[in-house]
């Protein structure tokens, strides 16, 4: 155990660093970036005197290393400072959506991941079946399909027959049963673009183990299939199974701005949309840091539980 | 042609406009008839989907430049001076102004209108509100229009300005969006602050996603205000907007993508409004560089181009052909008779030929950040261009920028106006010696002479001839090419009422939908 907790903190220690130099990074991007806050929120207003002069008022006349040093010393104190576009707390603008962000990731998650590890037993179990192949082709179609089309497609048969709404509008009183149902049709789009990868992982990871002596040593025992997938076979499988269903995690919480779009959910994707065009380097940062850290604390954590699931890991220490 | 004539025309289309001109009145006349007949009612949840809106969106007046921005506005404020649907001026904050010279303005503030925090509308408020946009300091959009303005001070219940020079459309001026009268403070106002003194009072808003208000219940129009409750929607997707108005989620919705106009009017669920305005879309030159700086040039391309099917292809006929006329149909001194240009490629090479020239290469910088479909239109300018033997290479450019690398960037591009409600307005904006968003970089004598004269002109016809010969000026010597006047065009549920009559001054009835329009 102790073995572990030291990969634990040395993984965060780690995860800081990554964190420090993607915000680096992101920070001198934005910098490369032609224009800046000032001109783009004056758009075609934009005079040279009225540039300046905003640019005076949010201190962008400072040079960037002078800027990113302000920043860096008000985030490791929990400031986050304000939305240099609208004067809004940026700790206030993220909440909102990065609630609505993790809500949607978890409830796509939620319908994605059982089906894909049931779909995917199911597939190994029955190799080359009817259902295997039916299942195969099924996902990979929906994976090959763009985003957005998906999104359209479920508009067009579930939204404009008025079964499910084609526009999410969660505000701070909606019920959780009400959430349910107006996510719905953003959440199934998210579904239908991730279980084929999760699936196909569990179908491989499983078929693979199926060849070993110790599983034809379990079927010479005459047991039934389904108990040596599931006892057998599963268990030792699941490392690559947790760390596929990690990747896609955090691809539902970073990388869903299409079906936000579509769907009009308030999400954080569109917010760093927005705060890229504008050159809102306070927010892209606060959001570029969430994003790095959701990938920090998933690989992490899928680390911890394949380690978990595998005795001789733990043991050699 | 006289002003009252043109104006009785511009009546009788407004409302009726996309119907006729699709084809389709059967379908859609009967629904816009009788919601146009009906008496305004209260009540009702009017929820608005718009094509615009940003996470960056603020409450600072100045900063004001999207759609989303300027109904939101008009949904809490109040200015000095509204313009009504026929295009006039009459007073809101200000009940009535006058001058005996064109270059002292009083302005009679309306006493017994309130903020929606209780507090009276008095002169210092109104004082505090223009100065936001004045000075050295200030960062707001419209920071030019108080260059003139030597003084701003309170005279018992009116605001008095005293210019440098004579402007007799000085009120119009003040009809600006973006002048929003809020409570100050110490001659200040507090540009993060939702308070105004408009038909509805802000209950939430989220940047980029959606503002909720309420029903003033202390307004002081009479007959305005009707619904009891407004949503403000951002749904950037065109097709998600178009899904959220036929599936009843939201009333109005902005934008419509000219292709998909025939399917929405073939379910009949939902009424089309297309509004002629003074918008327009520009392809402006820089006339200080070769080889723009040569008059025969600009008109070789100018006789190089098909308004006509470029109305038809990039506006799906929700538009007008314009004669490189930046005043439109619905300002007061438009030049209707002007001689029109047509696609004449022999009229485009003799040019070419004055000009010293057998054929011409030059790049024309697009991206649709200029205006929905410009790459479309500078491919077809490029095709017709090419039969009177000039080159036009499309630059396809990004939309992310566009305003800071290429508009005034590079000597050919893509551009829009929105049009503006006077003559001076318009042509001090974008056509003056040394204007800054003058994007063709043009002078001419004669012109800026005539603009700061007829500004004091008080004679109507010397005015009306003045301002004709200045729209002629800018037609055939000017540096920019302007196919077209794009119409406004919105799309309401069959249960919006609306006016017999649509301002044309800006999109959604002069953004003023929020307080005109009304639930039947």
């Amino acid at each position: 155990m102790a073995a572990l907790i030291r990969m634990i903190a040395q993984r965060l220690a780690l995860g800081v660093l990554t964190l420090f130099i993607v915000s680096v990074v992101i920070f001198f991007a934005t910098e490369l970036l032609p224009g800046d806050l000032a001109s783009t929120l004056l758009g075609q207003a934009a005079t040279p005197e009225t540039v300046a002069a905003l640019r005076r008022q949010l201190g962008l006349d400072l040079p960037a290393p002078v800027r990113y040093w302000n920043w860096l010393t008000g985030a490791l104190q929990g400031d986050f400072g304000v939305s240099l576009a609208n004067r809004r707390p940026i700790a206030d603008l993220i909440a909102a959506r990065l609630g609505n962000t993790i809500f949607l990731a978890l409830y796509a998650a939620a319908l994605a991941v059982p089906l894909a590890l049931i779909l995917g037993i199911l597939a190994a179990l029955w190799r080359n079946s009817v259902f295997d192949r039916a299942a195969n082709a099924g996902a990979l179609t929906a994976i090959s399909f763009p985003e957005f089309f998906v999104a359209y497609i479920l508009v067009l048969w579930l939204a404009q027959s008025g079964y499910f709404p084609s526009m999410v509008r969660i505000s701070p009183v909606s019920t959780f049963g009400e959430k349910l149902y107006m996510a719905f049709l953003p959440a199934l789009t998210l579904t239908l673009v991730v279980t084929a990868h999760m699936m196909r992982m569990t179908r491989a990871a499983i078929i693979n183990l199926m060849a070993q002596p110790y599983i034809e040593m379990a079927r010479l025992k005459g047991m039934s299939p389904l108990r040596i997938v599931l006892r057998h076979a599963l268990p030792n499988a699941l490392a690559p199974i947790i760390n596929v269903i990690a990747i896609n995690l955090a691809y539902l919480i970073t990388g869903v701005v299409v079906v936000e779009v579509v769907f009009v959910y308030p999400g954080l994707g569109q917010l760093m949309v927005d705060s890229v065009s504008k050159r809102d380097i306070a927010v892209v940062q606060a959001i570029a840091l969430i994003f790095a850290s959701a990938y920090v604390l998933l690989n992490l954590t899928a680390d911890v539980l394949s380690t978990l699931t595998n005795p001789r890991l733990m043991s050699k220490g | 042609m006289t002003h009252d004539l043109r104006k009785g025309a511009l009546t009788r289309r407004g409302v009726l406009q996309g119907a006729t001109a699709l084809g389709a009145a059967g379908l859609i006349l009967p629904g816009s008839m009788r919601a146009a007949r009906a008496e305004p009612q209260r009540g009702g949840t009017f929820r608005i989907g718009l094509g615009h809106g940003n996470t960056t969106d603020g409450y600072d007046p100045g900063l004001w430049d999207n759609l989303y921005a300027q109904v939101f506005a008009a949904a809490r404020h109040n200015q000095l001076i509204e313009v009504d649907a026929d295009g006039q001026l009459i007073g809101e904050i200000a009940e009535s102004w006058e001058s005996d010279d064109g270059k002292t303005w009083v302005f009679h503030i309306r006493q017994g209108v309130t903020f929606h925090s209780g507090k009276d509308v008095t002169v210092a408020d109104v004082i505090a509100s223009l100065n936001h946009h004045r000075g050295d300091d200030a960062t707001s959009a419209i920071k030019q229009f108080f260059d003139p303005v030597v003084e701003i001070r309170a005279d018992g219940q009116s605001v008095v300005v005293t210019l440098d020079a004579p402007n007799g459309d000085f009120p119009y001026l003040m009809s600006d969006y973006h002048l929003a009268i809020m409570p100050g403070s110490d001659g200040k106002i507090d540009p993060t602050s939702t308070d105004g003194c408009g038909p509805y009072i802000v209950e939430s808003f989220e940047p980029g996603v959606q503002a909720s208000l309420n029903r003033n219940p202390d307004y002081w129009k009479p007959g305005r205000a009707h619904f009891d409750r407004v949503e403000i929607l951002a749904i950037l997707d065109s097709a998600a907007r178009l899904n959220a108005l036929m599936t009843g989620q939201v009333e109005l919705i902005d934008q419509i993508d000219p292709a998909t106009i025939g399917m929405l009017e073939a379910r009949n669920v939902a009424r089309i409004i297309s509004i002629p305005g003074n918008a327009h879309y520009v392809f402006p030159m820089d006339s200080r560089a070769a080889p723009f700086n040569d008059n025969n040039v600009r008109l070789a391309l100018k006789y190089a181009i098909d308004r006509e099917d470029m109305v038809e292809k990039i506006l799906g006929g929700h538009g007008a052909v314009s004669n490189d006329n930046p005043i439109g149909p619905a300002n007061r001194y438009f030049y209707a008779d002007m001689e029109p240009k047509t696609f004449d490629p022999d009229r485009a090479k003799y040019y070419l030929r004055q000009a010293g020239m057998d054929s011409l290469t030059i790049p024309l910088h697009v991206a649709d950040a200029a205006f929905s479909g410009a790459v479309d239109a500078g491919a077809l300018f490029a095709e017709t261009a090419r039969q009177a033997g000039i080159n036009i290479n499309l630059v396809r450019e990004p939309n992310d920028g566009y305003w800071d690398n290429v508009w005034m960037q590079k000597p050919f591009v893509a551009s829009y106006w929105g049009g503006r409600a006077v003559e001076d307005h318009m042509f001090t904006t974008g056509y003056a010696a040394g204007a800054a968003w003058n994007d063709s970089f043009w002078e001419h004598e004669r012109f800026n002479e005539l603009l700061v004269k007829a500004r004091s002109e008080v004679d109507e016809d010397l005015r009306r001839e003045m301002y004709q010969e200045m729209q002629r000026i800018v037609s055939f010597e000017g540096a920019v090419v302007i196919p077209m006047n794009n119409n406004y065009v919105m799309a309401t549920a069959l249960n919006i009422g609306t006016p017999d009559q649509i301002s044309a001054n800006w999109n959604l009835d002069g953004f003023r939908c929020v307080e005109r329009w009304w639930m039947t």
